[in-house]
């Protein structure tokens, strides 16, 4: 399948709606806007229900025969656990405030992904399942029953959210349409409806550590590789340590930045960090038990989120660490800053954070115990304690993203800016409808970050990469910069579809790339090994 | 032909012919006079308290506010107070700017596709100036409408009668606030019909409220400014049901306003099944009204439960060998 060109692409986003309503006009799943179904093994490696092979063009979803039943069921117990869900339900006017806020209306322009009506593909059936007026007026009331094109509809759009939350920051009463696909997608998980994306990183995640499934020794392996090549780029040697018990703070990451370009330069950047803190202090350990700091297991169920988030406070119990530092990532810390301390806490074996550096206290992250490294940085270079040499990321001309969840469920906004700022000669931000709690996605998030559902990505990316286009045209933007690994992996296509010429970076990287190391060679290329702007002509010269 | 509004249209209509019938020819004014009124509002008061009450009960599993501002860490970076509260007193006015200002209404933005491939936001300030509009002139009509219910009429009621009648213009005095009701209902009706995505997602439910409350207007407005209508008899039984004395006087008061009355009535009792309880909902959405310093302070899950995990000890048994292999530290050696 080859998929449609940019200008293709922009044809299709026609923001009309059809004549017919949309209870009248049936799911179509396409190819290129949908993901895999989740493989059975992974399922079953995880005792999650209904594990079968299965495919979403087949009519036949091989679903439970009491599939309506449970469904029913769910919500209903969902209803009576979660006021937001319960409130949800009720509350919506349909005033379409939050319409033309998802990336993926503004993209495909397919009425069924404006959040109002990707939360009525649910409410439709609450209505005709939990309500009065549903259960006499029917349809008249926006009730509909239960049927398997209902729930195929569903599962095509509930899938085709990222949970961003965009839609939340514009609704007068604050409803979450993320709220609402975690709940649906924990109805669908209960027949066995997830999507391999999903459901064979929680297993990999499970069992090894981490969403990759990379095994301890292959772990240190990868590590090893990056002391190489840091080596060879600075000059030092830097010398990681595991699973090291008694280290005063345990360090998490996703492990999408130990695996693939450009996140291993941001990976190869925490090493650089911590070793040159380590003479001034800091005593540090990566696990591989938890080598995973994301969590795709809130992609499937709140239950499967716990499972998996509970090896981060495990692993620092074992260990003994004093505090946890946590890596750049998105949905990871949406985790740890509204679920992981109702969830797995209290930590009260750990101490509330202190910087061994500044001695800053963390009163922010006082119980849960878990610091964001930007958070971390920014208080190091606001007490001088890194000795940084901005000019060695001249050759870039450096915009932000704001990840989702972070903006929106976190609030950290200005950290990431502040170190930029002290890294970094030149950073142009994007227009202001676009970043902080107004970013947009880059389309790949909660999960989505597959190959087969490329246009459904590129589609969904686009208002994020229409906003680095104007940077790029305006100022000559070349690295767009985040603090998010699955961002990492998704904005590279995104941008040589949309933007081409345009890197993507972590935070972490454009830190190490200005960092002078103590002892190190006079540095000619950033991490990537490109030659540092002013260096050509020196050494031509 | 949209079936939606449609449906709402003909449902009010008739609603209408219902009671003018009802009145006019069949005489039931106690029945639409002081049954109904009755039955609607303890169907009300049942409804309202059940639905806030089903709400209250659920617990808040976790704290997911939506962060709109940055967050409370360093000491030397200024955090949103409101946007992202850690305090309550900073809840507080974030659910003051929501629930007077719609505060986040008022961010809405109008996405456009420009110059073939250019998407652009504009401030779209029209569905917050006019749900504003709306809101606080049925709340003034509301206000107004006290002086039916309580004799002697308080100073200020009488006050705000003043200022919304500042106009002077004709007599009777005209009410801006009237005005404004049924200007703002027309502009919420209109992009209902008009805007092709706001028409899409419009359900019946949407459009009935709407025609309801445009009915109401308008039987006021008539009754006020354009047929005469016996006020001291209506408030002779505005007062009796206040008063739980209620009596119905004879002739004089005229189909319109039991009419009117109905619709207020219709109104009342169907406010608790719809989407109407927005009112009650506003004040406890979890996205809004809660403190965000979720890091600092631990939030309570009452249904908490432990869940199946892959211990440590699990992980070591399988990657044994290979971890010794590796150089990294284990528990147990063999
Ligand atoms: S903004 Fe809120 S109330 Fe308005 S349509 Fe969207 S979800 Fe419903
Ligand atoms: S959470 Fe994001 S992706 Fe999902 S409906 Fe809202 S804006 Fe769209």
């Amino acid at each position: 399948m080859s998929e449609p060109r940019p200008d293709e692409l922009i044809r299709k986003m026609e923001h009309k709606p059809h004549q017919k309503g949309w209870m009248d006009t049936p799911v179509n799943i396409r190819k290129g806007m949908y993901c895999y179904a989740s493989n059975p093994k992974s399922v079953e490696y995880l005792g999650l229900p209904n594990a079968r092979a299965w495919n979403p063009l087949d009519v036949d979803w091989k679903l439970p025969p009491d599939w309506q039943e449970i469904i029913h069921k769910g919500f209903r117990e969902r209803l009576d656990k979660f006021r937001s869900f319960k409130i949800f339900m009720d509350v919506c006017v349909r005033c379409g405030a939050c319409a033309d806020k998802c990336h993926f209306f503004i993209g495909t322009g397919d009425p069924k992904n404006m959040p109002v009506l990707r939360a009525e593909l649910l409410r439709s059936v609450y209505r005709n399942d939990f309500t009065i007026a549903g259960k006499i007026l029917g349809k008249i009331a926006g009730a509909r029953e239960m049927t398997i094109d209902v729930l195929k509809e569903w599962w095509y759009y509930l899938f085709q959210c990222t949970e961003c939350r965009r839609c939340s920051v514009f609704c007068p009463y604050g409803i979450d349409t993320a709220e609402i696909t975690i709940m649906g997608r924990e109805l669908l998980n209960l027949l066995g409806l997830n999507i391999d994306w999903i459901a064979t990183p929680v297993a990999n995640c499970y069992r090894t550590g981490n969403h990759l499934g990379i095994q301890p020794h292959a772990y240190k392996d990868m590590l090893d590789f990056f002391v190489e090549d840091i080596e060879e780029v600075t000059g030092v040697k830097v010398e990681p340590s595991f699973n090291r018990k008694g280290a005063d703070i345990l360090f998490i990451t996703p492990s999408g930045d130990v695996f693939a370009d450009p996140g291993t330069y941001t990976a190869m950047g925490y090493l650089i960090l911590f070793h040159y803190l380590k003479d001034m202090g800091l005593d540090i350990t990566w696990s591989t038990y938890a080598s995973e700091g994301g969590n795709f297991g809130f992609f499937t169920s709140h239950e499967t989120m716990k499972r998996l988030n509970k090896k981060m406070y495990a692993e620092a119990k074992r260990l003994g660490v004093k505090w946890i530092l946590g890596g750049e990532c998105g949905h990871m810390w949406r985790v740890i800053n509204q679920y992981m301390d109702t969830m797995n806490g209290p930590a009260d074996f750990l101490e509330a954070p202190v910087s061994p550096i500044t001695g800053t206290k963390f009163e922010n992250a006082r119980s849960t115990k878990m610091v964001h490294i930007a958070e971390f940085m920014a208080d190091l270079i606001k007490h001088k304690k890194l000795k940084l040499d901005p000019s060695r990321n001249d050759h870039l001309k450096v915009t932000y993203h704001d990840s989702c969840n972070p903006a929106r469920g976190m609030g950290i906004l200005e950290e990431p800016r502040y170190v930029i700022n002290n890294v970094c000669n030149h950073f142009y931000e994007m227009p202001s409808n676009t970043i902080r709690e107004q970013t947009f996605c880059c389309g790949s998030g909660a999960g989505l970050n597959a190959g087969e559902n490329i246009e459904l990505r590129m589609a969904g990316g686009f208002p994020r990469a229409n906003a680095v286009k104007h940077v790029h045209q305006k100022y000559g933007v070349n690295m767009l910069a985040c603090i998010c690994a699955v961002d990492r992996a998704a904005l590279p296509p995104l941008m040589d579809y949309w933007v081409p010429e345009v890197g993507v970076t972590g935070l972490t990287e454009l830190v190490a790339n200005a960092l002078i190391v103590p002892g190190e060679a006079e540095r000619t290329t950033d991490l990537r090994g490109e030659e540092l702007q002013g260096k050509e002509e020196a050494e031509d010269a | 032909m949209n079936i939606n509004y449609l449906a709402s249209l003909i449902a009010v209509i008739v609603l209408f012919l219902l009671v003018y019938v009802g009145v006019e020819a069949a005489g039931l004014r106690y029945f639409f006079g002081v049954l109904l009124p009755y039955l609607a509002v303890i169907i009300f008061i049942i409804g309202f308290v059940k639905k806030i009450v089903g709400w209250a009960k659920t617990p808040v599993p976790f704290r997911i506010p939506t962060t709109c501002g940055q967050q409370e860490t360093l000491s030397w970076i200024k955090p949103a107070k409101i946007d992202n509260p850690t305090t309550g007193s900073g809840v507080f006015v974030r659910m003051l700017l929501e629930i007077l200002c719609f505060r986040s209404l008022f961010r809405n933005t109008k996405m456009e596709l420009r110059e073939g491939d250019k998407l652009s936001y504009e401030w779209e300030k029209w569905l917050w100036l006019f749900a504003l509009a709306f809101h606080y002139s049925f709340l003034t009509v509301l206000l107004r409408h006290l002086r039916f219910f309580l004799e002697p009429v308080p100073g200020c009621v009488k006050f705000l009668e003043s200022i919304d009648g500042f106009l002077q213009i004709g007599l009777p005095g005209i009410m801006i606030s009237g005005i404004i009701l049924l200007a703002a209902l027309l502009f919420l009706l209109l992009r209902r019909i008009l805007i092709p995505q706001i028409k899409y997602i419009s359900l019946a439910s949407d459009y009935f409220p709407l025609f309801l409350i445009i009915g109401i207007a308008i039987t006021g407005i008539l009754m006020r400014y354009f047929t005469r209508v016996d006020i001291a008899g209506i408030k002779e039984l505005t007062i009796g049901l206040v008063t739980f004395h209620p009596t119905v006087p004879d002739g004089g008061i005229g189909g319109l306003f039991y009419v009117h009355l109905f619709f207020v009535s219709v109104l009342i009792a169907y406010f608790p099944f719809s989407k109407l309880m927005h009112l009650g909902g506003i004040f406890m959405s979890p996205t809004r009204n809660l403190t965000t310093d979720t890091r600092a302070t631990r939030h309570i899950n009452p249904w908490n439960y432990d869940v199946k995990v892959h211990t440590y000890e699990e992980y070591e048994e399988e990657f044994r060998e290979k971890m010794i292999g590796a150089g990294l530290p284990v528990e147990k050696e063999s």
